[in-house]
């Protein structure tokens, strides 16, 4: 039970910044093949102060993965590119504040990857 | 009748116990637990006569060839095929593959076609389909019904003049269809009787008598693990005139007969398949599975999977959210259900079954052609064997039910 924290339902359930955004200058999808999950990011990056003003990511997959998606968004939407370049797995763990299995991981920290991969993915 | 509370006593990983509380195991159509029988077979060969096949003169390795060779000969009485038409490879993959390579070649050329079904797992429909890409040939699929279903009609448009494979399971290892090979090839070769039938018997040989001669079919493959024996131990059947027509698959020691500076002699069948050591002590567990399948009686093993199968399809219709997916009748399928619980992605299903140490499979099964066609994305997946009991269903019922209340 320790996975499915309440909160983590919550956001698998409402998750936040669930869908598309008009004026996004990047994305990126992402599957995750051995479940199926495919999760697709739309950032809006200020040219000037390169910092990530809107995101937008719909797709489905299990709850791990749309709470991690949802968290992820919530945190780096007034952030700066360069930060969000930094984060890394354990970032992602801490973030999610619950107990991880290994074949889990891959799920929480797809949406990491389609941020980052979105962030080199102009549009 | 089987026994099922005796055939438990023969598994030790059942008196293991994870967090306190007993294993459900519910996932034999991945691989099936092993007997204690199969273990000390495996076990024998370390222990009493370690040491090479056809090699030596010496009695360890006059022991190690004669268990070998008698592993070959149980299984393929057990097919009711010949020892010399048994290849042992590593698993059905292999001894699919190997036919892509060793046989398609020769036979299959630009413009001919290649006919599989959408059931198929990937082993049995990737090898066919690359070959087509990269030689300009037509890649047919016979589709199914939404009950996964095959209509044999189908087989009149699909298979022409110029189709040289017609490749097809046995068993579905999603839907659980069980298909008439007998009939199915019957048909093949009456549209065309040049066109070479490939069977993936990986989910039938280890849960119902299979006969490869009254099948009818060119090629058969299944792998050992999942009739409880070894993994990485497998087998490739074809008659012995295919067998001899095809060139090696991989050189090396034992396929050999004689290597000169510039002329080698291959071996006979099956050694001309079987290049370096093998597996030999994965084919002895595998005879001694083999054994253990045999004592039971194959009959008894599919009535105990039917029956299985009807009791959890009747329990698991019953639960609100619940879609099962392929026949409704237990007769028709084999022992493995394929399910989605409306609302909650497959992996967070399994996730929260083994916090009840239930052991059941999400994804794709290898089979993702079948869930894109469906348009279903990734499925639960329980399966049965000869030692799974009302109990397991129960609990993964219950199971079920604690999903649900969670992520209501």
């Amino acid at each position: 039970m320790d996975m499915y924290r309440e909160f983590i339902l919550d956001h698998y359930k409402h998750p936040h910044h669930f869908g598309v955004i008009t004026n996004k200058t990047n994305a990126a999808t992402l599957y995750n093949t051995s479940c199926g999950d495919t999760i697709t990011m739309e950032m809006y990056i200020d040219k000037k102060s390169k910092k990530i003003m809107d995101i937008g990511f719909s797709g489905s997959g299990c709850a791990i993965s749309m709470a991690s998606a949802s968290m992820l968004t919530d945190t780096l939407i007034g952030k700066t590119a360069k930060q969000a370049k930094k984060l890394k797995t354990k970032d992602i763990i801490t973030l999610l504040g619950t107990t991880l299995t290994p074949s889990r991981i891959k799920c929480a920290v797809l949406p990491l990857e389609v941020i980052q991969k979105a962030m080199n993915n102009t549009v | 009748m089987i026994n099922v509370d005796k055939i438990r006593k023969d598994f030790p990983i059942f008196s293991r116990k994870i967090n306190g509380k007993p294993i459900v195991y519910l996932d034999s159509t991945a691989t099936s637990l092993k007997p204690t029988q199969v273990i000390e077979a495996v076990n024998d060969y370390y222990t009493k006569f370690t040491a090479n096949v056809f090699r030596g003169i010496y009695t360890l390795s006059e022991e190690a060839t004669a268990a070998y060779e008698h592993a070959r000969e149980v299984v393929a009485a057990f097919i009711h095929a010949k020892p010399e038409e048994v290849v042992f490879t590593k698993n059905t993959d292999e001894s699919l593959s190997l036919l892509s390579y060793a046989y398609l070649p020769y036979h299959v050329k630009k413009g001919d076609s290649m006919v599989t079904t959408i059931l198929e797992h990937h082993a049995n429909f990737v090898p066919w389909q690359q070959y087509a890409i990269k030689n300009g040939c037509e890649f047919r699929i016979w589709q199914v019904g939404t009950d996964g279903e095959l209509n044999l009609k189908d087989l009149e448009t699909l298979i022409t003049k110029n189709t040289k494979i017609c490749a097809i399971t046995a068993a579905s290892n999603v839907m659980g269809t069980i298909l008439d090979i007998r009939k199915i090839v019957k048909t093949v070769k009456k549209l065309n009787k040049e066109c070479f039938v490939i069977v993936d018997a990986a989910q039938a040989v280890p849960h119902f008598s299979v006969d490869v001669m009254s099948w009818g079919a060119d090629a058969v493959a299944f792998s050992g693990h999942k009739m409880l024996g070894p993994s990485g131990i497998g087998v490739l059947w074809a008659k012995k005139k295919t067998l001899d027509a095809m060139p090696p698959f991989l050189y090396g020691g034992d396929m050999i007969r004689e290597v000169h500076e510039k002329e080698t002699v291959f071996n006979d069948v099956p050694h001309k398949f079987e290049a370096g050591t093998p597996y030999i002590e994965g084919a002895i567990g595998l005879g001694a599975a083999v054994s253990y399948l045999l004592k039971l009686g194959m009959k008894n093993i599919r009535k105990h999977e039917m029956d299985m199968t009807a009791y959890a399809l009747g329990k698991l219709k019953k639960i609100p959210g619940v879609t099962i997916f392929g026949l409704s009748d237990a007769k028709k399928r084999g022992g493995v259900i394929a399910f989605h619980i409306k609302g909650v992605h497959p992996h967070d299903i399994a996730q929260l079954l083994n916090e009840d140490n239930i052991c059941i499979r999400v994804g794709y099964h290898c089979a993702m052609p079948l869930h894109e066609h469906l348009g279903i994305g990734a499925t639960c997946r329980a399966s049965f064997y000869i030692y799974t009991t009302k109990k397991d269903i129960d609990a993964l019922v219950v199971g079920i039910q604690k999903v649900i209340r969670i992520f209501r």
